[in-house]
């Protein structure tokens, strides 16, 4: 596990952007630059953690009610740049995740001012920028989970992770899943071994046909110039690999690997299908 | 005297949150006009929970009725509390996801199609984990999608109540039905204690949860449409009103500007008092046409 979460994320950022400040009025967890990249200037946005956040419950990386509504207001910013300059969507602007999240904030304050509808907000406008036709890529650099991953990360239509241990994409931390499956951490990961969809492994996620591309890199903690060509011609390919899909999130159910371990999914689908046309 | 004068209102009321997910999503439609895709007898059930030795259901938890509200093109898509907590698994996300792609598809050809959900829900399945968390986010992407077309109306009446990765589903909704025992949140009250501390948030406290998470508060403070009294009734009334509305000038998810001025102005040196933030907040974001307050 990473001494820190978001510290990765932090340096991956740095390394693809060459910058590391926040952009004027936004809180210093939320980075976001405007890069070249190939032919492209690409939007990246990382959430990093910031021990002197306003919430408490947001210090260490955590997705909380400031990180979701800078999120929203930076991505729907390039949006409303595409619509108003730009009207071809063919050469709208990618928009890059990075992503090392830990989880949503867990606090009482972020309860209270309602987080879901911060995390909403962070979400559509991923979605939105997908359904317009600016490339999505989310590149999973350590975690991305639960609430932080559908916020930061989840809607794009391609999605990269390093290939490495400490990579973790899951609904929910182990010690806390344990606890509420009264299972042990033990048992957890044993039935991760056997059942894909509970494996804290980035390999078998990897099976269930979600990824994109697993992206093999050599020690991800400390981005050697070598490396951070390599991860830039992967983003330059994952832009133009969207960029000749659907803007939908279809590619997450016709994937093979996603044939193979999603045939519950793709049945479901099919029956409901059928079963419209004749209502 | 007839009863109905002599009975009170409330003995003759019929509950809605004693229904069940299948009878909920039948009340709300217009009589003999719905017809259920992929129910219990199709036996699409989870592979993932008999591995693990629990037993699924033949519906998933999930209940799709394709149909009529007011004579409009409706699909009710309802979540059964009863069944794993409402969680969401790959089969239920996906009955989900499908029926919302089909009257997105459906909208765009010229037959404009509204989805009612019914949330009780505590989030993602976690024994289908990365599977259930997908599950949400391809459901996000759907409503999102239809939202372009036509309303997306969310009903949560309790008792379960709408957490987890759902209530982004909810936030994401054109209009928020709630009644008074229904609750709406990220995270529930237990998460927060075990991740966060007893002194954060004690989980014990039911005046404290609904204070917060409760439907009269969601309501009073904007986030949420409209407060109703548990009556099946009533609902579909709300739920009818909604349909013939459709959809809103602007969803309050896309008003990242106002929410994010009131997240910078609030006082985080402490706990921020739920009823500060009705007087604050409430009211005056609503862009709901129809907002009548509470329906009583």
């Amino acid at each position: 596990m990473s001494i820190q979460v978001g510290l990765r994320g932090k340096a991956w950022f740095e390394a693809l952007t060459g910058k590391n400040s926040p952009m004027a009025g936004d809180p210093d967890s939320v980075l976001t630059a405007d890069v070249k990249i190939g032919e492209d200037t690409a939007r990246f946005l990382c959430v990093v953690p910031n021990p002197q956040a306003r919430f408490p419950c947001a210090r260490r990386g955590e997705v909380g009610l400031e990180e979701a509504y800078t999120l929203a207001a930076r991505v729907n910013e390039v949006i409303e740049q595409n619509t108003s300059a730009d009207k071809q969507p063919i050469s709208a602007r990618p928009i890059i995740a990075i992503v090392d999240v830990k989880s949503q904030a867990y606090g009482r304050r972020e309860e209270t001012a309602a987080i879901f509808l911060a995390c909403a907000t962070a979400a559509e406008a991923y979605a939105s920028a997908r359904m317009k036709g600016h490339p999505v890529i989310t590149l999973v650099v350590g975690q991305a989970i639960s609430g932080g991953f559908l916020t930061h990360g989840y809607q794009a239509n391609r999605i990269l992770a390093f290939d490495d241990s400490d990579v973790v994409i899951h609904a929910m931390h182990k010690e806390a899943a344990a606890r509420i499956t009264l299972r042990t951490v033990a048992e957890l990961d044993r039935l991760g071994h056997e059942i894909a969809p509970l494996s804290y492994d980035v390999r078998d996620y990897a099976k269930l046909g979600l990824l994109h591309k697993l992206l093999h890199v050599e020690d991800p903690d400390k981005p050697a110039q070598a490396t951070v060509t390599q991860v830039q011609k992967e983003l330059i390919d994952a832009v133009a690999d969207a960029r000749a899909g659907s803007t939908d999130l279809g590619n997450r159910l016709t994937s093979k690997a996603a044939r193979e371990t999603r045939k519950a999914s793709v049945a479901a689908r099919a029956h409901i299908e059928e079963q419209w046309m004749k209502a | 005297m007839s009863y109905a004068t002599v009975i009170p209102e409330f003995v003759l009321r019929q509950s809605f949150i004693e229904l069940d997910a299948r009878a909920r999503a039948q009340s709300l439609m217009d009589p003999g006009s719905w017809r259920e895709l992929v129910g219990p007898f199709d036996r699409i059930e989870s592979p993932w929970l008999p591995e693990q030795g629990i037993a699924p259901q033949f519906d998933d938890g999930c209940v799709v009725l394709k149909g009529a509200i007011a004579g409009k093109a409706t699909v009710v898509i309802a979540l059964e509390g009863g069944f794993q907590a409402g969680s969401m698994g790959e089969v239920s996300g996906a009955k989900m996801a499908a029926a919302l792609d089909l009257a997105t598809r459906d909208s765009q050809n010229g037959k404009k199609t509204v989805a009612v959900l019914l949330l009780e829900t505590g989030g993602v399945r976690l024994q289908e984990a990365n599977l259930g968390l997908n599950a949400i986010a391809e459901v996000m992407a759907s409503i999102l999608a239809l939202r372009q077309h036509a309303p997306v109306i969310t009903v949560i009446a309790g008792t379960v109540g709408c957490f987890g990765g759902m209530a982004l589903a909810a936030g994401l909704s054109s209009y928020i039905v709630m009644t008074p025992e229904a609750r709406l949140g990220l995270n529930g009250p237990e998460v927060i204690e075990q991740e966060s501390g007893i002194e954060e948030f004690d989980s014990s406290d039911r005046a404290l949860i609904w204070a917060i998470n409760g439907g009269e508060q969601r309501v009073a403070m904007g986030v949420a449409d409209e407060l109703v009294l548990d009556d099946a009734q009533k609902i579909a009334a709300i739920v009818r009103s909604h349909v013939e509305a459709g959809l809103p000038a602007v969803h309050r998810s896309q008003q990242v500007d106002l929410y994010r001025e009131r997240i910078r102005a609030l006082d985080t040196s402490r706990q921020i008092d739920p009823l500060t933030l009705r007087e604050t907040w409430g009211g005056k974001t609503t862009v709901s046409k129809t907002r009548k307050g509470v329906t009583r």
